[in-house]
């Protein structure tokens, strides 16, 4: 059959589905923002449901380790480094942007590699990276340590809070339950290889299809996953960037600094063997990240519901009312990966 | 030569400063004889408007502060039907600022003064202290236009039923040229600031029914569109593959996780016109300067609006739909 | 959660690549993959985490072919 009438095919299909409910939960907030791009749900039959994850990075941090930031923020001599979206995720008190309005020295950065030349030019001032992230990212800090080291760097340290996928994703379907299928992150498995994901299908007996971010190849991992709903099993339609095996430089650079911890969640508490933190033996590099496990959650905020995907963001109780994006209360709704954010901007109601 | 605390005294160094950077550039009947005021002729009806300017770096790729003030303040003339006449410049300098960086941006300010038609008649210049680093510069600019007696004002109100959204060119391109400089990315892309004078004056000679006309600047289509639909209780469809993007401005959004819809531009507007004068209206747009990219990327809807179908919707490549909101915080890069 | 783009190898200097997309030049850390000049890589936060196999094309007719056989054999 031509590409362009399978296509058509699948589009029709999607969208007069009749069968059961299908809900499929994409884990990746890569993948919840290039969802509501496209369009998506607007395109799919009622009975298909899709339902965001616990992917977003900034979304699944806890507010201590917001708290700790803020505190070293204001710390004299102290510099605080951080990726565009965790600035306005309010800790129990206040956000990096809100401190940064009181003074404090925050600086947005493209890259965690951007710190080693800060700290060369700056001896002076102490840097902290708010290092968040799951395995993609991990291995761009352990570069960041590698660099640190051969530079014989001092003033640069990490705040940790970084998780990984196959807990988190066992927790949900132990926890939350009802997911038919999910849409395995793309860029996690380019780093990680295909097996995790494999292996994970097998083990919990529900299909997951490893995509790519465009509409076209989420729409057919959709279908496809539509069509194993109860069969299990296990696609890579993302094969150009995702191999059996990953990157397994990145692997063992991300092995040689960090070990596994437990780790907490926001909303969903500690969950074991879930995080990576600094291995002891380079501890002289981590700002404080230990024991950041409190989670202040403002009063009727869900965002522990909404992370596993047991409501839909608009049922959530302050959604669109007292929560919106201008005046977040959960981190679901800060982040333009989170998926309150999400739902907001693109209607999918 | 740098600026001092002196260039700001009011004494000789003042008067020097003034009479070889700003007095030389802005060289005209009025600013020239340096009086409180400057006593220009009037007209009936006019629009004013005033707007400060903060960006740094003060020159970036394609422009720099002096020709996006010049831009912004007359664009901002233009949308409310007014053909631009006077605009003053306030400057604020700071301690350490070089002299020579000050005579090109006040220059490039007089160039595109002359280019949108409008006369610098007079200004005022503050020197405050050292903040830390090279020495910034402020400016502030308001504008005076005359509105044609017959005009029908233009407004967001008055978008109708069937109406064609158009805009001008190319999104995203200012932002991008002054976020990428900042974040280290480095392209070809260039800011668009330019005025808006010529493509307008075509449009309005034309006689083209405009119903609605804003620049895109902060907050970029979305937002200015989000604005429309609110003020006029209908809805607007866009073509996603209408949308005028340039591949660079494109990779750059990937680059950093932004949407090219949320984007400022300095040198674009979009419009709402009646539908039968979409054609003639893209054609005058597209033979004038800064208007080669112009696209007809949507249309306004009345019907089904108790539907809750009001807003602004994007027809997506690949048959999908999805909202538009307005923009919300600081459009952040977007990262994990 | 990982925003990360495909883009091209144009210069290459110890563990430091110089990354093109579509006019966009990047410099971007190296050290965690083997890249040649004229690679086409992804970018994830400045450093390269993975090459683009483009032989390996997962365009829209591999992917049906893989798709086709859920479709028929479950």
């Amino acid at each position: 059959m031509a590409a362009d009438n399978f296509l058509q095919t699948v589009i029709e299909e999607l969208k007069n589905y009749d069968g059961d409910e299908v809900r499929i939960m994409e884990v990746c907030g890569t993948h919840t923002a290039a969802i509501s791009e496209n369009g998506i749900p607007a395109m799919l039959s009622p009975k298909i449901r899709l339902i965001s994850g616990p992917g977003c990075p900034v979304c699944v941090t806890v507010t201590a380790v917001i708290d700790k930031l803020v505190e070293l923020s204001l710390t004299e001599n102290t510099c605080v480094l951080t990726f565009g979206d965790l600035i306005r995720v309010k800790g129990s008190k206040m956000s990096l942007a809100d401190a940064k309005a009181e003074g404090a020295n925050v600086r947005m950065l493209y890259s965690p590699m951007e710190s080693i030349a800060l700290a060369k030019e700056n001896p002076a001032i102490n840097y902290v990276f708010a290092a968040i992230g799951f395995e993609t990212t991990t291995p761009v800090y352990a570069m960041v340590i590698e660099k640190a080291i051969e530079e014989n760097i001092n003033n640069l340290k990490l705040l940790t809070s970084l998780k990984t996928m196959p807990e988190v994703i066992r927790w949900v379907v132990n926890n939350a339950g009802g997911i038919d299928g999910f849409i395995a992150p793309g860029h996690v498995a380019a780093v990680t290889g295909e097996g995790v994901f494999k292996d994970l299908a097998k083990e919990l007996g529900i299909p997951f299809v490893v995509s790519g971010f465009e509409g076209e190849q989420l729409l057919l991992t959709i279908y496809a996953l539509v069509k194993m709903k109860g069969k299990g099993g296990f696609k890579n339609l993302y094969k150009k960037a995702v191999t059996p095996n990953g990157n397994e430089t990145a692997q063992k650079c991300v092995d040689k600094y960090f070990e596994c911890s437990d780790s907490s969640w926001r909303g969903m508490g500690k969950i074991s063997g879930s995080g990576m933190i600094l291995r002891q033996e380079y501890k002289q590099y981590d700002a404080g990240s230990a024991g950041l496990d409190e989670d202040h959650m403002p009063p009727g905020c869900s965002c522990e519901k909404v992370l596993v995907g047991k409501i839909s963001p608009n049922q959530c109780p302050l959604f669109g009312k007292s929560c919106t994006p201008d005046n977040a209360h959960g981190a679901c709704m800060v982040s333009t990966e989170g998926s309150c954010y999400n739902y907001y901007i693109s209607g999918r109601h | 030569m740098r600026i001092t605390m002196a260039h700001g005294s009011g004494g000789e160094s003042t008067s020097k400063l003034i009479s070889e950077v700003f007095a030389k550039h802005f060289n005209n009947e009025y600013l020239s004889k340096l009086e409180d005021s400057a006593v220009v002729p009037g007209a009936g009806k006019l629009a004013v408007t005033t707007d400060s300017f903060v960006v740094t770096p003060l020159e970036f790729p394609g422009g720099d502060i002096g020709r996006l003030c010049v831009c912004g303040t007359v664009n901002d003339l233009l949308m409310s039907g007014a053909v631009p006449k006077y605009i003053t410049c306030g400057c604020i300098l700071e301690e350490g600022l070089d002299i020579d960086l000050l005579d090109r941006v006040i220059a490039s300010m007089a160039e595109t003064a002359k280019e949108a038609g409008v006369v610098v008649v007079t200004g005022d210049t503050k020197v405050i202290e050292n903040r830390g680093g090279e020495g910034g510069l402020i400016i502030n600019t308001s504008g005076v236009g005359f509105i044609p007696d017959d005009l029908d004002v233009p407004g967001p109100f008055k978008l109708m039923d069937g109406d064609k959204i158009i805009i001008s060119g190319n999104l995203g391109d200012h932002h991008a040229a002054i976020l990428g400089k900042r974040m280290g990315i480095e392209s070809n892309i260039l800011s668009d600031n330019a005025p808006l004078s010529e493509m307008v004056k075509k449009l309005m000679d034309g006689g083209v029914r405009v119903h609605a006309m804003r620049d895109v600047t902060r907050g970029g289509l979305g937002t200015v569109l989000n604005e429309f639909s609110e003020a006029s209780k209908c809805s607007i469809e866009l073509v996603e593959t209408e949308l005028p993007v340039s591949a660079a401005v494109k990779d750059f959004c990937g680059i950093l996780g932004l949407d090219p819809m949320y984007m400022g531009n300095e040198g674009k507007m979009v419009l709402s016109v009646h539908k039968d004068d979409a054609e003639k209206a893209l054609l005058l747009i597209k033979q004038s300067r800064y208007g080669e990219n112009a696209k007809v990327i949507g249309s306004v809807s009345k019907a089904d609006i108790d539907g809750g179908d009001r807003g602004v919707f994007v027809r997506t490549k690949i048959g999908g739909k999805r909202v538009v909101g307005p923009m919300y915080g600081e459009g952040l890069p977007r990262i994990c | 959660m990982c925003v990360a783009l495909p883009g091209k190898v144009i210069g290459l200097e110890g563990t430091k690549a110089t990354v093109d997309f579509s006019g966009n030049i990047v410099t971007a850390e190296a050290g965690l993959v083997k890249v040649n000049i004229g690679d086409r890589v992804l970018v994830h936060a400045g450093c390269i985490i993975q090459t683009m196999d483009d032989s390996m094309a997962d365009e829209l007719e591999e992917m049906f072919r893989e798709i086709e056989d859920i479709s028929v054999g479950g």
